[in-house]
């Protein structure tokens, strides 16, 4: 391993190809960064700012800061991770999130990384806000109370599928998916359960329609092992 | 897992524990510990709870509070316990975030007293229940610490009677509470 | 069935056609459909999103981002008031409760027969000579309570904006002191045939030997902007003027452009002509509206002088011409590359950089973004050289500054002074004497307190986009702080979660203490969040949203701790509100039904 092709994270040396971001590299290494937005396969977004981590001194978003050669990347870090705890528990106060009667639960990246970064109250107050829940389509429900604003849908739709069934509209607060029918219902999109946009949603605001608990709790993806163990399954995701 | 001398408190500890708006489903699985509840009678002894049927709380070391604020009546319990524990717990989903309960947040509750008591079919009754003796609902369905200041949290729904007994004997043993992977559960 | 064929054209068809059914043009499109209908209604968007081949939701989600588009009627008259802190401390929030009062309205609501709505703003640029507001997006100054019921009264009797008095809309340039910029007299065309004669690379040479810097904040320096564009692959560049001045207090863009557009227009010309750029795009805030016409105008006559448009002033291949973007109402948009997304006709969101404009920019082609004022005072570096521009200033900030100064001083308005002059001397110039803090760089900037007026305005020192607002020593800090907190909420663009939801929360905090419930609890929160922010948000806006709250927490601690109670806790809401809606449906009353603030 020479020094043309690595950097340093904590300390440790990570090999990178070209063009490959710090997170990617990271993932590669089996070395664990926290994020939502990052799917392998789709444009890197950086909006949740999970990732964000401090390279050569400044903070960045390790999805979208390509690796380079040499530099220092501190990540796993209890400051860093304060500040990651930060950023979910406003996510978590920001929409409706309720685990008990999500069907996503132990398959959630949100909650994962929730339990992985110990976060043990959504602490802020919460909005509580009035979204809506979109059945109209056969095969899949759309809970917006879930919707952590991550995009992956809509690029998935876009990049992937060529459907271009999803949006992001509004600003601010108001910042919210939209579905690009005239009734604003999924149930009047092309959109399928087979779309890649229907199996990225690292929450539970996209979910399949009668395939609830088909795989119980306790047997599901975060149930045994923390998501800072399953870096090669979140690497090798294919969008 | 029990605790060494020195870390075993002089006294046992008074603990209080009252269920606000839930499920009673955190005292169950605090009683799901099974023979851990015998290490722990060692190390506390229990005030207000429906463990013991106290109807209102003393001077405590510990409070736990499962549930969240619904109503009036909660809003005095969880003050009750502010007042008289030095440190308060709250334990479960709904005390922490509100928990299905708030899954009502949405709806104006006037609009859901109107149809549960009007609208409902098979309704006879003309009138909304008004007794003075009657709890008002809130607005909304509250965590406990947006109304009360809260030391320590247990997510999970409910939390398994494991996660109960290593916070507690952690918090006893004068340990900042972790709970292990397998304990952290909002599920 | 086809909806271009259908009656909508008659209205859409035209505005389509002068944009050529080009996509990128979206918002321009929107503009003047709001312009003809007062709103966007849905069968606009319907139509615009099938003539354009857009999906609907891109056409929505520039309606829904921008603060001046409108979805549903806001009425024949939408009034705004700027709500900046100087218009604040002009007495807007009397002035607009007497106009909603006229009206008997409440703020935000449409009149029931759909004539007038009336809300507030972000900063129009008027504090000079402000309180102020827009009416239909014109701007209106000097708003006395005379001159409201004046309005009023126009407003009742549905005169058309063209026959107010013009007074109404009169705009100063109120220019207070003139440094080189300002004094320098430049025949049109003068500087662009100087910088000709010294030729691309030696026109280059003189910007970097003047060690000149952007002025829109940031300070880069403009001479290595223009070199890396210019160097860039590619054959298509672009010149992009940002004159989206949004920053509160800040007005010294809308002067330069309203009185020395030439000068504007000239820089860019001269930008075009050293990296090979053909196009120029003024991207001009909404708030400018009213310079439209008078701008297009002047590009004209420079078109018929041949200083733009084909082998200007005879240079054979030197092709240039200038194109303006009205904005439509989002701060976010001063950042560069947001407002690049905002040209190419889609929500202003930044982008995620590198890679930077001037490799990848507008169309994805290399691009220069500099400031109004950056763009000018190159004309003055193609007069007079680079050498004597150096000799302004500091070292390492060499020229002048246009500051914009407003609040608590005697005479408001645009000051030139070469960098490293110092806040007292300053603030002794605009009359400013019992100035208690002055916040330099708008409500992102730093918040002086008097121990500091020493300092130097200078990249070096106190680095600042052109704003000074001065706060007499009867001011409260608090109310400023809050003031721009609520700015930044409402301007945030809604991508990454820090500035999302951390402006949100930190407004709620500053309301929570303003209504005399906030505990030394909210104090620690307000600090934490400021660090998040700073350090985790995509832009700039979010990673100095926090600032004003910190600056004055640090340099106006009392004006915090007076408002706090000694409890250790306040709950987060009013508990015995949240009894009002079961009260009112049980017909409750008693003792029992309400919940008292004891623990």
């Amino acid at each position: 391993m020479n020094s043309e092709n690595t950097f340093i994270i904590d300390g440790t040396p990570i090999p990178f190809e070209p063009d490959q971001t710090v997170l990617q590299a990271a993932l590669k290494a089996d070395v664990f960064i926290p994020h939502l937005c990052y799917y392998p396969g789709l444009r890197p977004n950086g909006n949740c700012k999970l990732c964000t981590v401090i390279i050569n001194g400044r903070h960045a978003s390790a999805c979208t800061a390509f690796a380079r050669p040499g530099i220092e990347v501190e990540n796993n870090t209890p400051e860093l991770n304060d500040k990651r705890r930060l950023l979910l528990q406003m996510l978590f106060v920001e929409g409706n999130h309720f685990c008990p009667g999500c069907e996503k639960s132990g398959n959630c990246q949100l909650q994962a990384l929730a339990y992985e970064l110990e976060m043990m109250t959504p602490h802020f107050n919460h909005f509580f806000p009035s979204r809506k829940l979109d059945t109209s389509h056969p095969d899949v429900f759309l809970d917006m109370n879930r919707c952590i604003n991550c995009c992956l849908c809509v690029q998935a739709s876009c990049e992937v599928d060529k459907k271009n069934i999803f949006a992001i509209s509004g600003r601010g607060m108001a910042a919210r998916i939209v579905v690009n029918t005239p009734s604003g219902k999924l149930g009047d999109s092309n959109f399928a359960l087979s779309d890649k946009a229907a199996s990225v949603c690292p929450v539970g605001a996209i979910l399949p329609k009668r395939g609830s608990f088909s795989v119980p709790i306790g047997q599901r993806i975060y149930d045994d092992l923390p998501i800072s163990s399953q870096t090669e399954f979140l690497a090798t995701r294919k969008a | 897992m029990m605790l060494s001398p020195q870390e075993t408190p002089k006294r046992k500890l008074r603990v209080a524990t009252a269920s606000l708006s839930g499920c009673f489903g955190c005292h169950m699985s605090f009683l799901d510990m099974d023979e851990n509840l015998l290490d722990l009678v060692e190390l506390v002894e229990f005030d207000r709870s429906p463990f013991t049927d106290i109807k209102h709380c003393g001077t405590c070391d510990i409070g736990i509070i499962e549930g969240g604020v619904c109503n009036s009546e909660n809003v005095h319990v969880l003050r009750e316990f502010r007042r008289n524990c030095r440190t308060l717990i709250s334990l479960g989903a709904c005390a922490v975030n509100g928990g299905l309960p708030a899954l009502r947040n949405e709806l104006d509750v006037r609009e859901v007293l109107r149809e549960v008591y009007f609208e409902q079919p098979g309704v006879v009754s003309s009138t909304i229940p008004n007794d003075i003796e009657l709890p008002l609902l809130l607005d909304k369905a509250y965590p406990i610490n947006e109304v009360v200041r809260v030391d320590y949290f247990i997510p999970g729904c409910p939390p398994s009677g494991d996660a109960i007994f290593k916070f507690l004997t952690d918090l006893i043993a004068g340990r900042t509470p972790r709970l292990d992977y397998p304990q952290m559960r909002f599920d | 069935m086809s909806l271009v064929n259908s009656s909508a054209g008659g209205v859409l068809e035209p505005i389509l056609e002068r944009y050529s059914r080009n996509p990128r043009h979206l918002m321009q499109i929107l503009r003047e459909t709001q312009e003809r209908l007062d709103f966007i209604p849905q069968w606009a968007v319907d139509y615009l999103a099938e003539a354009l081949a857009l999906a609907r939701t891109q056409v929505q989600a520039v309606i829904d981002f921008y603060a001046f588009f409108y979805g549903s009627s806001r009425g024949k008259y939408r009034i705004l008031f700027s709500d900046n802190v100087t218009d604040r401390m002009q007495g807007n929030t009397a002035l607009l409760a007497r106009m909603l009062s006229k009206f008997g309205l409440a703020q935000g609501q449409v009149s029931g027969d759909g004539l007038v709505s009336i809300d507030t703003t972000s900063c129009t640029g008027m504090c000079d000579q402000g309180p102020a507001l827009l009416v239909n997006n014109y701007p209106v100054t000097r708003l006395s309570s005379q001159r409201i019921d004046q309005i009023c009264e126009l407003v009742k009797s549905q005169t058309p904006l063209v026959e107010w008095p013009s007074e109404f809309f009169r705009v100063e340039d109120d220019i207070r002191l003139k440094d080189v910029l300002l004094s320098t007299e430049m025949a049109k065309g003068q500087a662009l045939r100087r910088a000709i004669e010294l030729g691309r690379q030696g026109m280059l040479t003189e910007m970097k030997v003047s060690n000149f810097r952007g002025r829109g904040g940031a300070g880069f320096t403009t001479g290595v902007k223009w070199e890396a564009c210019s160097n860039a692959p590619g054959e298509t560049r672009y010149v992009i003027c940002n004159a989206d001045e949004g920053e509160p207090g800040t007005f010294k863009d809308r002067v330069l452009l309203d009185s020395f557009s030439e000068r504007v227009f000239e820089g860019m010309t001269i930008a075009g002509y050293v990296i090979g750029a053909s196009k120029g795009l003024v991207y001009l805030r909404a708030e400018y509206r009213y310079m439209l016409e008078k701008l297009q105008a002047t590009l004209e006559a420079r078109r018929k002088a041949n200083l733009l448009g084909k082998d200007i002033l005879g240079q054979k291949d030197f092709d240039f011409d200038i194109e303006i973007h009205m904005g439509a109402g989002a701060y976010v948009c001063g950042e560069e590359t947001a407002l690049i997304e905002s040209l190419e006709g889609k929500p202003g969101r930044p982008r995620i950089r590198p890679p930077f404009p001037v490799t990848h920019g507008y169309l994805g082609k290399p691009t220069v973004v500099n400031n109004v004022e950056t763009l000018a005072k190159a004309t003055l570096i193609a007069q007079n050289g680079g050498a004597w521009y150096r000799g302004l200033g500091t070292k390492l900030s060499t020229g002048t500054k246009l500051l914009s100064i407003s609040g608590d001083c005697d005479r408001p308005g645009i000051y030139e002074y070469p960098f490293g002059v110092r806040i007292s001397k300053i603030l002794e110039d605009c009359g400013a004497r019992n100035a208690m803090a002055v916040q330099v760089g708008g409500a992102a900037g730093t918040c002086l307190a008097q121990h500091e007026f020493g300092r130097k305005i200078a990249f070096e020192d106190v680095a600042t986009s052109g704003a000074l607002m001065v706060f007499g020593n009867n001011r409260d800090m608090f109310e400023v702080a809050r003031n721009f907190m609520h700015f930044f909420k409402h301007e945030s663009c809604g991508f990454c979660t820090p500035c999302r939801v951390g402006t949100t929360l930190m407004c709620n905090i500053l309301d929570k203490i303003a209504n005399g419930k906030g505990t030394a609890y909210e104090m620690n929160e307000l600090t934490r969040l400021h660090q998040l922010l700073r350090t985790a948000s995509h832009c700039g806006l979010g990673q100095t949203a926090g600032r004003p709250v910190y600056d004055t927490l640090q340099k106006f601690r009392p004006s915090y701790d007076r408002r706090l109670n000694q409890k250790d806790f306040e709950p987060a809401f009013d508990l015995d509100a949240a009894l009002a809606p079961a009260r009112e449906i049980t017909e409750r009353d008693d003792v029992d039904a309400h919940l008292g603030t004891h623990l």
